[in-house]
């Protein structure tokens, strides 16, 4: 563990749905240090997913500060956060959220155009991710043709092929079978051994929130726990 | 990348694809049947006029030069312009409007055999009872008339006689003095056509008609050649303006309405996109090489259709309606098609490119 590479001053979020303004995130502070594994888990409407979006340039922040990979997201505006998802943050969401007309390979390379690499070769170091999520025989298969658990693997394999500084995982495991799940869950521990990445992990699921090195616990947009 | 992420889309939705496609191809198809008509129908109207033989053709004062008229010439004229220097044969022939762009011409056998060469007879023989009309195959065809068979013009059945070769100025033939009659014309004409005793002297002898016969349009066949064209046909261009536009609008909403119905499906992949970190720019760029693709689709379709719209009237009127395939136009109704296709497609694009990442991923 090193330097923070999200560091989250005072955070706050205000949605307004009609004439209703919904606080959404309170006040949050947060450090998270490369190459943690870090697990935030919460009840629906904790605020775990607002911080989720701001953390990924999905939503700016109401106010307070974010500082993600060493750029202040809270002053970024829309072409900033779009930079911020292109070179810094990659997802992965609970319902895989591949492109359906695209190959799983396909799926990839998009990503990896989007960042601006060749997407023509997967380097040896992605390859051995390939191998390691256990997918490398099933790139040329699109989403349908695949099985939930291989799904969400060629989700993280496209999510790593940017060498994102932060992995960001929506509820990885939430639509997934208990065998899966527990896949899915070794890998990221793995991939956070094997390689650092940092990992950002939402559940409610107490299990799987064990995986994280820490456990951030959220309630009514707040942090009223971290161990 | 982009090439692949749009033929992957245009490919997974093919039904909606192809109607778009097709709809766009109908405004292609109008555009390219009205010029293929037009163009068909006055590249034959200058090869029947060349079929004449002659060298320079005179019409009325105030007569439009490619327009039946109205006005008409004294038949004794002619005599007197055979008279004039240099010409050997001047022969008057009247024109006789039936329907739509279907004309009879009235002519004097002998004397139009010997500036054409004659007819060539698939089959029966020249004009010599008065109600006798002379043929040409694509009208027998197109009528299904055949010989001793009934014509019906100017109010009178005409009993066909002969059967001839198209290419010589119409597709219907009759006696000059017998249609003279019928027409209350007396002893005028439509036209003089002129035969010279040589090509060299054209220029001199068609100034010198002019400048005698001040007021009669006097044109050489080349230049009556040169002015058969599109551009010259009357209330063409206005015509084709409005067909332009509908095409125009055509495709720009069926763009508009398929690109929108296909941003709506696709909302949850725009979502994925921008949370890879797709700038606005690629998905617009996205959604308009998707509508340029159906508009060069479409326009592709188009021409292809010309040519079955080209077969379709062939089959049913070959006489009255040639259609040609004018290649020159391919680019200009593909380049309509194709910016009505792109400007249809912006609106769409600009709703993709304003959708929320996070509302757009929730979208089921």
């Amino acid at each position: 563990m090193s330097d923070p590479i999200i560091q989250i001053r005072d955070l706050r979020k205000v949605y307004q749905t009609g004439k209703v303004f919904v606080e959404a995130l309170r006040g949050v502070n947060l450090q998270v240090p490369s190459g943690e594994f870090l697990s935030i888990v919460g009840p629906s409407g904790s605020g775990k997913s607002t911080l989720f979006h701001i953390v990924g340039g999905l939503t700016p922040p109401t106010g307070g500060q974010v500082i993600v990979a060493g750029q202040d997201v809270s002053k970024a505006g829309e072409g900033g956060r779009t930079a911020l998802r292109r070179s810094k943050v990659s997802f992965v969401f609970q319902k895989f959220n591949l492109l359906p007309n695209l190959t799983a390979r396909d799926n990839i390379r998009t990503a990896l155009y989007i960042s601006g690499r060749s997407p023509s070769r997967f380097d040896t170091e992605f390859q051995n991710i390939l191998d390691l999520l256990g997918i490398a025989t099933r790139l040329d298969h699109k989403p349908s043709e695949l099985s939930g658990g291989e799904q969400q693997r060629v989700a993280i394999a496209r999510a790593l092929a940017t060498k994102p500084a932060i992995l960001l995982a929506d509820e990885p495991t939430g639509n997934l079978d208990t065998a899966n799940s527990l896949a899915v869950l070794k890998l990221l521990r793995d991939l956070n051994d094997r390689l650092g990445q940092t990992i950002l992990m939402i559940t409610h699921n107490a299990e799987a929130a064990e995986y994280g090195h820490r456990i951030v616990h959220m309630r009514d947009g707040q942090i009223v726990a971290s161990n | 990348m982009i090439p692949r992420l749009v033929w992957e889309n245009i490919r997974h939705r093919p039904i909606r694809t192809l109607l778009s496609m097709l709809l766009i191809a109908v405004p292609v198809t109008l555009i390219l049947t009205l010029i293929g008509l037009i163009n068909g129908y006055t590249e034959e109207s200058r090869k029947r006029q060349s079929g004449v033989g002659a060298d320079i053709r005179m019409t009325a004062p105030g007569a439009s030069a490619l327009s039946f008229s109205a006005t008409t010439i004294p038949e004794k004229l002619v005599p007197v312009v055979a008279s004039e220097p240099h010409v050997r044969q001047a022969i008057g022939t009247v024109i006789f409007p039936i329907a739509g762009w279907d004309f009879a011409v009235g002519i004097d056998p002998a004397e139009f055999d010997r500036m054409s060469g004659g007819f060539v007879f698939d089959a029966g023989r020249t004009l010599q009872a008065p109600n006798d009309v002379l043929v040409d195959t694509w009208y027998a065809d197109q009528r299904h008339v055949g010989l001793g068979g009934k014509v019906n013009f100017a109010g009178h059945d005409w009993r066909v006689a002969g059967i001839v070769e198209p290419g010589k100025l119409g597709h219907l033939f009759v006696l000059k003095k017998v249609i003279q009659d019928y027409a209350g014309l007396g002893d005028k004409v439509s036209q003089i056509y002129i035969k010279l005793d040589s090509p060299a002297n054209l220029d001199s002898t068609v100034d010198y008609l002019k400048k005698k016969y001040d007021g009669y349009g006097v044109l050489s066949m080349a230049e009556l050649a040169s002015l058969i064209s599109v551009d010259n046909v009357p209330y063409l261009k206005p015509f084709l303006r409005v067909i332009i536009g509908i095409g125009v609008i055509i495709a720009f909403f069926v763009v508009s309405l398929s690109m929108y119905m296909a941003v709506l499906q696709r909302t949850r992949e725009i979502g994925i996109l921008k949370s890879l970190g797709a700038s606005n720019r690629l998905v617009m760029i996205l959604i308009l090489s998707e509508a340029f693709f159906m508009g060069l689709g479409g326009t592709i379709l188009g021409i292809l259709l010309s040519y079955l719209t080209q077969y379709a009237i062939h089959a049913v009127m070959p006489a009255s309606l040639p259609q040609a395939i004018v290649y020159s136009w391919w680019p200009k109704a593909g380049a309509i098609a194709m910016g009505a296709a792109l400007l249809g497609a912006l609106y769409p694009a600009m709703i993709a490119v304003k959708q929320d990442p996070i509302e757009a991923l929730a979208y089921e």
